[in-house]
């Protein structure tokens, strides 16, 4: 494999702390069926760090942060999250998920819970929080996305990127070490976008470790402390934005980046 | 620069109202539906006035003999003199206060779940589940508490139509739930195949076979010694026979929900039982509302089957009565009244269940 790990994690030392792998996955593949859709995939996410990462359609991106929290299986290498290797165990799988939010491109709301409920919902019953103080801390999670005021509506009352932001409370209400978001703004109109965005931005200024599928470029630069570009179910390059945007080291890179960001 | 002044909003175009605008609309509006609706007229003037002579206006209303029938038009005369074997069978009618209290007891649980600010619905459905069953049954067979026994092969009428109805629904929606999250996990191929084997053996026999071989066929496998209840048999048969229904509308209700609200259940980490508990079965089952009640309508009309095992429900025991010789000739009076609690019932459940779809609406539909 011809990854240009240049800079890496150590560039952004001072945003991270390199030394404490919140994530690590090593020599990662998978298959669906014959189809071979991850393929060595090698990938270390220090505490506090975030990552941006993009590529092409079925290039792999959305099946990598899938096997993260196991939606998806991954049927060779090591998956280890906070100290926890996921393997068939349930309960280790049930460990990983607490730790770890996930938002994703169709939000995934529960239609027959109100806002307040979706939020408290996994607390309550996971956390075996009271019902009270989840709600008291959902509310405070709904503020920081500001939409406390939509608490007792339907997700089907929301605007798109209501629910996305509601999404994005709810994960937070687990209070997860780890953010996953599987291209959070793909399905949002354009005046949705930044909203969302916002919220996104405020986060990863709190210090959390965030993983985010997406194209959206101007985030990528603002906040990621590095950028993965995958392709073809492998790491292709992987570096921190400023490299990544202005001097890719790979053809491929070049070309993927003259096509979304001269259109 | 210029400022974009949007337009302000305007009344709907008038369209045609009132009783006659109507009429013209809906009605009248092409020759067409015109000509239907004069078709239709008429045979409603055909039908009804005969009907309405026949069930109210030459009707028979008291009496207590076959001979106060002026056989002009219905003679509810004999429903009258029947009612009491029309509604509790052959159960003692000293005892029958123990049936009317059953049914209370089941209205007082159920009312106040329907109150919203009512606060104890949790232990209160508890209670129904666990308490309830309990209670019927002392109340109802007896022979503890100082109650007298009562056998189940006196039980009959619209009282026996209830309990089989009820058990069988109580009992048909949670085991064809299970039924259908078991055939559905694919990752426990061996509970698949079971539940699917079951489901497929008892939606391919009739009910009548089912009832047959309960009652007929299963004493000949058994010790000679050991019997169960007719009714009890019955009651598992129906049971079980419309769990297999339930299943398959249930295992419709669970397709129906996105890919999408697993995963998210998932990955917040509310593991199997609790997503399906608390996320999919709540929306699974309100899609499948409308099929619910349809088998539950279903299963209220088959329970008029035990008759040819020798269980006399409703239907039944009008039979019976209309084969009593001072009372020959007067089974349509009865027909018409079994259809009239028939339909009462049904439509009452098909109404609830229209309140219940309304209720758990929340929303735009994505």
């Amino acid at each position: 494999m011809t990854t240009a790990q240049a800079t890496g994690s150590a560039a952004t030392a001072g945003a991270a702390d390199a030394g404490a792998a919140m994530i690590e996955l090593q020599g990662v593949h998978k298959w669906y069926g014959k189809f071979h859709v991850l393929k060595d995939i090698n990938l270390r996410v220090g505490k506090g760090e975030r990552i941006v990462i993009c590529g092409p359609s079925g290039s792999g991106k959305s099946t990598m942060i899938r096997c993260i929290n196991r939606l998806e299986e991954h049927q060779r290498g090591r998956i280890v999250i906070d100290g926890v290797e996921l393997t068939g165990d349930v309960k280790n799988i049930e460990k990983v998920r607490r730790e770890v939010g996930m938002v994703f491109q169709h939000f995934n709301l529960f239609p027959h819970l109100t806002i307040l409920e979706n939020c408290a919902l996994a607390p309550m019953w996971v956390r075996k929080t009271p019902r009270k103080r989840a709600e008291e801390e959902a509310m405070q999670y709904l503020e920081r996305v500001r939409i406390p005021e939509q608490a007792l509506k339907y997700p089907g009352q929301l605007s798109g990127g209501q629910q996305q932001r509601v999404a994005i409370a709810r994960s937070l209400c687990m209070c997860p070490k780890v953010m996953l978001f599987d291209e959070p703004t793909s399905a949002l109109d354009p005046e949705m976008i930044k909203e969302v965005l916002d919220v996104m931005v405020g986060l990863a200024e709190s210090g959390m470790t965030m993983l985010c599928v997406t194209h959206e470029m101007g985030f990528a630069k603002t906040v990621a402390d590095r950028v993965i570009f995958m392709d073809g179910g492998e790491i292709i390059e992987e570096n921190d934005p400023e490299a990544f945007f202005s001097n890719p080291q790979q053809d491929r890179t070049k070309l993927f980046l003259s096509q979304i960001l001269n259109h | 620069m210029a400022t974009f002044r949007p337009h302000a909003d305007l009344p709907p175009p008038a369209t045609s109202s009132g009783a006659l605008g109507w009429v013209r609309q809906n009605l009248f509006d092409s020759p067409v539906n015109g000509a239907m609706t004069l078709l239709a007229l008429y045979l409603l003037y055909l039908a009804v006035p005969p009907l309405v002579d026949w069930a109210l206006i030459k009707a028979d209303w008291s009496g207590s003999r076959s001979e106060d029938c002026s056989k002009a038009g219905a003679c509810w005369v004999f429903i009258g003199v029947r009612l009491n074997q029309f509604l509790y069978g052959f159960y003692p009618v000293a005892e029958q206060w123990r049936v009317n209290l059953t049914i209370a007891l089941l209205v007082a649980f159920v009312l106040p779940l329907f109150i919203k600010r009512f606060v104890l619905k949790q232990w209160l459905g508890a209670a129904l589940l666990v308490v309830y069953p309990i209670v019927a049954y002392h109340l109802l067979v007896g022979g503890s508490f100082g109650l007298v026994h009562v056998e189940t092969s006196k039980w009959g009428g619209l009282f026996l139509t209830l309990v089989i109805a009820v058990v069988g629904m109580v009992a048909a929606l949670p085991l064809g739930i299970l039924l259908a999250l078991g055939r559905r996990a694919e990752n426990m191929p061996v509970l698949k195949a079971l539940c699917v084997a079951f489901i497929e053996l008892w939606r391919g026999v009739p009910l009548i076979t089912v009832l047959f071989m309960s009652s007929v066929m299963l004493p000949f496998f058994l010790p000679e010694d050991m019997s169960f209840d007719k009714l009890l048999r019955a009651l598992i048969g129906v049971a079980l026979f419309e769990s297999a229904y339930m299943a398959e509308v249930v295992r419709g209700g669970l397709q129906g929900i996105p890919k999408g609200q697993y995963e998210a259940a998932d990955a917040l980490g509310l593991g199997y039982w609790r997503a399906t508990v608390l996320v999919i079965l709540p929306q699974a089952l309100k899609l499948v509302i409308p099929g619910i009640v349809n088998t539950f309508i279903a299963l209220f009309k088959d329970t008029s089957l035990v008759l040819i095992i020798g269980l006399f429900d409703l239907l039944g025991s009008i039979q019976a009565a209309n084969s009593d010789t001072n009372w020959l000739g007067f089974s349509i009076e009865g027909y018409v009244f079994a259809a009239c609690v028939y339909w009462v019932f049904c439509f009452g459940m098909s109404r609830y269940s229209q309140w219940l779809e309304a209720k758990l609406h929340t929303g735009h539909k994505r």
